[in-house]
């Protein structure tokens, strides 16, 4: 196999590869470091932290479905303290990036989780605005362009690492929310987080989450995730790193011609713990087989 | 590196209806696992991506066997149901803490509700002393002669009174004046509570095995969770990972 070029690069950070994991399937690594080789990630995406830690909804939070799952764990964490205390040292170790997921209840809450992390030794930090804007009725911050826009405004001025804005496809018009987090000044942004689903179990006429509805993730969100990255990326100018039910070197592909800098794996851990790598070594079997010496000679080029 | 391992399935026979013992030629962990532990299946059902988590029911290091006992209740035990002698499984394992076996202990009281039986079998061929064994089930009890055959005496109860005591482990319970150093539990968890309730009471200890949904099964994922409570702290812990044996102390059981 020849070697391809497959570094990129997201706001002035090099990734040896463009294949993270998702944030929230893969912890702080710990766990799936025991299967894969963590220094062969492009980077780490760590599970959503906050300014405090948080309990997460009750059990059951999971609940497969047909080609995906569905899951309400509610940002469960142990907050910002604790995981510089004790994560970031351990993902110091490999050579990989540490991108870190941050979660809020408000705009002050992101800031503060930010600020904490001004002197942490990190690469990248990713904003999940996937919650409820405690302060605006519960209003999910993702779904309301202006709020996107001044979260992100309001992070990115205290934040000291590029900032990677997640957005959630809970929305009419993705792109509209795109574009508010570039003008809040996102310098790169990640899609998709999961889509609002439910599950019941008709034996006991009861929802199978204990929090009735959860997030849907895994392969039967895909085409909605690469539909989605396909049309942010034709409408803004920053990195995109897609993500919603990629599971092999072929769906990896398809969101780097859809536009994509660099693709996450979540849902498929769980299938197959060494999917982060198996995406990779695909990817590069794809780049021989095409003759690709460069990700950038594909990235959005469909013919 | 830790790795999934395709291992081949040497038996697969319906010992009870709906209930099905699965041998694995599994060389791989034979040596290292324990008594309570479980193994995550990766079933062949269409649109399915999660494993299975399933207890692992015995280990025999000579001939590099593993079995589970699993019921048929959903797409993943079926899948499972229907794989052949000579089919391969893509098994994960071994996974959670297992049981804690204190070496000064005694005297043994293993109770065993349902599907939750399978898993004492190991338990108690590990076991040293006196071993009694209590077994609930709505009706055919499975696993008696394993239980024997490792020395345990074996108290039967049956909802609907077809073999042993009609009633349940509790009804038992109560009406036993148990004296033990240790009991170790896995069950539906009304069970598990009940018997939580009487070690407090009766100043013994006790390891319960919990059960909860689970996705990636290694303790990435937080979705497994138990609420525990160390001094008054109240935390959650993964059962996949910190688990599935609790002692029952620890756990917050009014949820
Ligand atoms: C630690 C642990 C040990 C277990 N040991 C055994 C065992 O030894 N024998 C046995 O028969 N069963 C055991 N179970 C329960 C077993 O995992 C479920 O019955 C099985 O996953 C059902 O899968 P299914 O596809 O047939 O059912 P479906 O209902 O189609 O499954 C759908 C989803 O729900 C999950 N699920 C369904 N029921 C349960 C359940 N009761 N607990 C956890 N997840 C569930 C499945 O894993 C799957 O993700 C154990 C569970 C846990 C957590
Ligand atoms: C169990 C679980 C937990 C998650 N936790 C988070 C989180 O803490 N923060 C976040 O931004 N996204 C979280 N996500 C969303 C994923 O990062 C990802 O955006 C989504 O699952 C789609 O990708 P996938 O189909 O590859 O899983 C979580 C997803 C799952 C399945
Ligand atoms: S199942 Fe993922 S943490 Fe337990």
């Amino acid at each position: 196999m020849t070697n391809p070029n497959i570094k990129v690069n997201i706001a002035e950070v090099e990734l040896k590869n463009p294949v993270m994991t998702a944030s929230g399937t893969f912890g702080s690594g710990r766990e799936y470091g025991e299967y894969v080789d963590l220094n062969k990630l492009g980077a780490v995406v760590v599970k959503g932290v906050a300014k405090e830690p948080w309990d997460g909804n009750p059990t059951p939070r999971i609940a497969e479905t047909y080609g995906g799952m569905l899951n309400s764990v509610g940002l469960q964490n142990p907050g910002v303290d604790e995981f510089i205390e004790k994560d970031i040292p351990f993902l110091r170790q490999f050579d990989t990036k540490i991108i870190v997921n941050i979660a809020g209840k408000s705009i002050e809450d992101y800031c503060e989780v930010a600020k904490k992390l001004i002197k942490a030794d990190i690469d990248l930090i990713e904003l999940n605005i996937s919650c409820p804007n405690v302060k605006a009725g519960g209003v999910n911050f993702g779904t309301d362009p202006a709020m996107v826009e001044e979260v992100t405004k309001a992070v990115k001025k205290v934040a000291k690492q590029p900032l990677i804005v997640k957005l959630t496809p809970n929305v009419t018009d993705i792109v509209a929310i795109a574009k508010a987090a570039v003008r809040g000044g996102a310098d790169a942004l990640s899609l998709i987080n999961t889509l609002l689903g439910m599950a019941i179990d008709i034996h006991k006429r009861k929802p199978i989450l204990a929090n009735t509805v959860g997030g849907l993730s895994g392969p039967a969100i895909k085409p909605v995730a690469l539909r989605m990255v396909y049309q942010v990326a034709n409408a803004v100018d920053v990195p995109i790193i897609g993500m919603g039910g990629i599971a092999n070197g072929e769906d990896a592909v398809e969101f780097i011609l859809a536009g994509a800098s660099a693709v996450a794996v979540g849902t498929a851990n769980f299938n197959n713990p060494t999917a982060t790598i198996d995406v990779i070594d695909e990817v590069k079997e794809y780049m021989d087989k095409y003759n690709v010496e460069n990700l950038d000679d594909i990235r959005g080029k469909l013919l | 590196m830790k790795q999934t391992h395709k291992v081949k399935i040497v038996d697969n026979v319906e010992i009870s209806p709906g209930i099905y013992k699965i041998d694995l030629l599994f060389k791989e962990i034979v040596e290292s696992a324990k008594a309570g532990q479980f193994v995550n299946m990766y079933t062949n059902s269409s649109g399915s991506l999660l494993p299975r988590p399933i207890s692992i029911s015995q280990i025999n290091k000579e001939k590099n066997v593993l079995t589970i006992v699993y019921a048929v209740v959903g797409k993943g035990t079926k899948a499972l149901s229907e794989m052949k002698i000579g089919d391969e499984v893509k098994v994960l394992g071994p996974l959670g803490n297992g049981f804690n076996i204190p070496k000064e202990a005694e005297n043994h009281i293993v109770i065993g509700g349902g599907i939750g039986a399978p898993p004492l079998v190991e338990l108690v061929k590990q076991l040293k002393g006196n071993i009694e064994v209590y077994l609930g089930f709505r009706s055919n009890p499975i696993l008696i002669e394993e239980f024997k055959e490792y020395g345990a005496k074996v108290y039967v109860a049956t909802e609907d009174g077809s073999v042993g005591i009609k009633g349940n482990v509790r009804d038992i319970l109560k009406e036993k004046n148990l004296k033990a150093d240790m009991i170790y539990s896995c069950g539906p968890k009304p069970m598990l509570k009940a018997i939580a309730k009487y070690a407090t009471e009766n100043g013994i200890k006790a390891q319960v095995s919990m059960e909860e949904r689970m996705a990636c099964g290694i303790g990435a994922c937080v979705g497994c969770t138990c609420k525990t409570k160390k001094k008054e702290e109240v935390q959650n812990k993964k059962v996949c990972k910190d688990g599935p044996v609790f002692y029952s102390e620890e756990v917050v059981w009014n949820d």
